[in-house]
This record gives structure tokens, sequence and C-alpha cells, in this order.
């Protein structure tokens, strides 16, 4: 699936983008699957208080399922308006 | 029902000409780039394109549910803004001014918290830091429960 990450996630990931294979069942274990790549991944999901996350385009939360998903997105609690 | 989000500046009254004709109350609101610091020069808006819209539109599309509209209007840019430059607009419609001034703020609350956007400060050094989302804004959600 595409993994995407926004505003400081994407500056500490160093990265947009990534596609990730992964069998992971819901959110919380792709979270954990991400943090065991590398220090980058580990540094900007350390703190999951801090993330929102959605699947697919749609908030979701950390037990989310995964199965059918395509896209799944980390960001920062969000600041529109 | 008019969404637009656009990195292009916008002329308010142009958009809304025509905008909730035969209606008894039309609201709108602007937000304006601000300085609180005295170094920032312009805010840099970050977007998740393939999301923003659709979650603009639920957001208006819940609005709708919840009063009486005759019309409804969002216009949100993203990109580089200078001080001073109008960010984002709403403007609605409807019979009477409770309704219109009620759904207003419902969406600006949620634009706030729920709409995929994340603004960074640009000094005159170039990007400083990513602006936080503040408590005050996620509690303002709660008084719509």
């Amino acid at each position: 699936m595409d993994v995407l990450y926004f505003a400081w996630l994407r500056e500490r990931i160093g990265e947009p983008k990534e596609r990730v294979e992964t069998s992971a069942a819901t959110v919380r274990e792709l979270v954990a699957q991400l943090v065991a790549t590398d220090e980058q991944h580990s540094a900007a999901l350390s703190d999951l208080s801090a993330v929102r996350v959605a699947v697919d385009q749609e908030l979701a939360d950390l037990d989310a399922s995964l199965e059918g998903v395509r896209e799944v997105a980390f960001f920062p609690p969000m600041t529109g308006g | 029902m008019l969404i637009r989000i656009q990195p292009d500046p916008f002329d308010l009254a142009s958009i809304l000409d025509g905008f909730g004709q035969g209606a008894g109350a039309i609201v709108t609101f602007s937000g304006i780039v601000r300085d609180d610091t005295g170094q920032m020069v312009a805010l840099e808006l970050e977007h998740y394109p393939s999301m923003t819209e659709k979650a603009v539109r639920d957001i208006a599309t819940k609005a709708r549910a919840r009063w009486d509209l005759e019309d409804l209007a969002v216009i949100h840019r993203f990109g580089r803004l200078s001080v001073g430059e109008p960010i984002m607009a709403v403007a609605t419609a409807a019979r009477h001014r409770q309704a219109a001034f009620s759904a207003a703020q419902y969406l600006m609350d949620y634009l706030k918290s729920r709409a995929p956007f994340w603004k960074r400060e640009i000094g005159a050094d170039g990007p400083g830091d990513w602006v936080a989302a503040k408590c005050s804004d996620e509690d303002a959600l709660s008084r719509w429960d």
C-alpha cells in the first residue's frame, strides 16, 4: 500500500510517500512495522498522541482495519481555517 | 453548494454574486493571514490533495443536514500566502439569521480541526515553525455534540 506523510511528519521521514509491503491487519500494526524500519520512522511516529491518521482518505484511528486499503496517511493535528 | 480548494487568490464579492438569492440572511466569514510575532512574512499551507475536497464537502454536507440552508460556500487556499491576504472564506444563506450564523460557526470550527491543512510560518530568513493545533480548537467542536 501507499503510505503518505504530511507537514513535520513528512520532514522527519524525509519523503512524502512510500510503498510499503505489509500484512498488518490494523493501523497500529502498520505503525509498529514502520517504527522498526529506521530511526527516521521511529522519531516521526514515536508520540502517537501527536499523530492523526487517514485510511483511504477518511479520518480513522489506530484500530482501523487495513483490509482492502490502498492508502494510509499520517499527519499532525490539522490546522485549517 | 460551492467548494473550492485552490492556490490562487479569490475575490469573494464576485464569487458570491447571486449567492443565496431569495434567502433572508447571508453570513460571510473571511480568514486573513495574520502576523502575531512581527517576524512573519507569509504562511505556507500544505494540504492532502486527494482528501481535502472530500473532507470539506463532508463537513459542508453535515452543516446542510443540521440547518435549513438555502446555500453554502467554502473557499480555502493552499500554498504560500502573504500576510494580509485572504486565506479562506465561508458563506451561508438561510431564511433566518440564526441558522446562517450557526452554520458558519460550525463550518469554521470543523474546517479548523477536520480539514487536512497544515500551516507553517515563513519569516524573512525562510521557513519557521509549523503552527500547532490548539486545544481550544478541538474543544470548540464539543459544543456541536
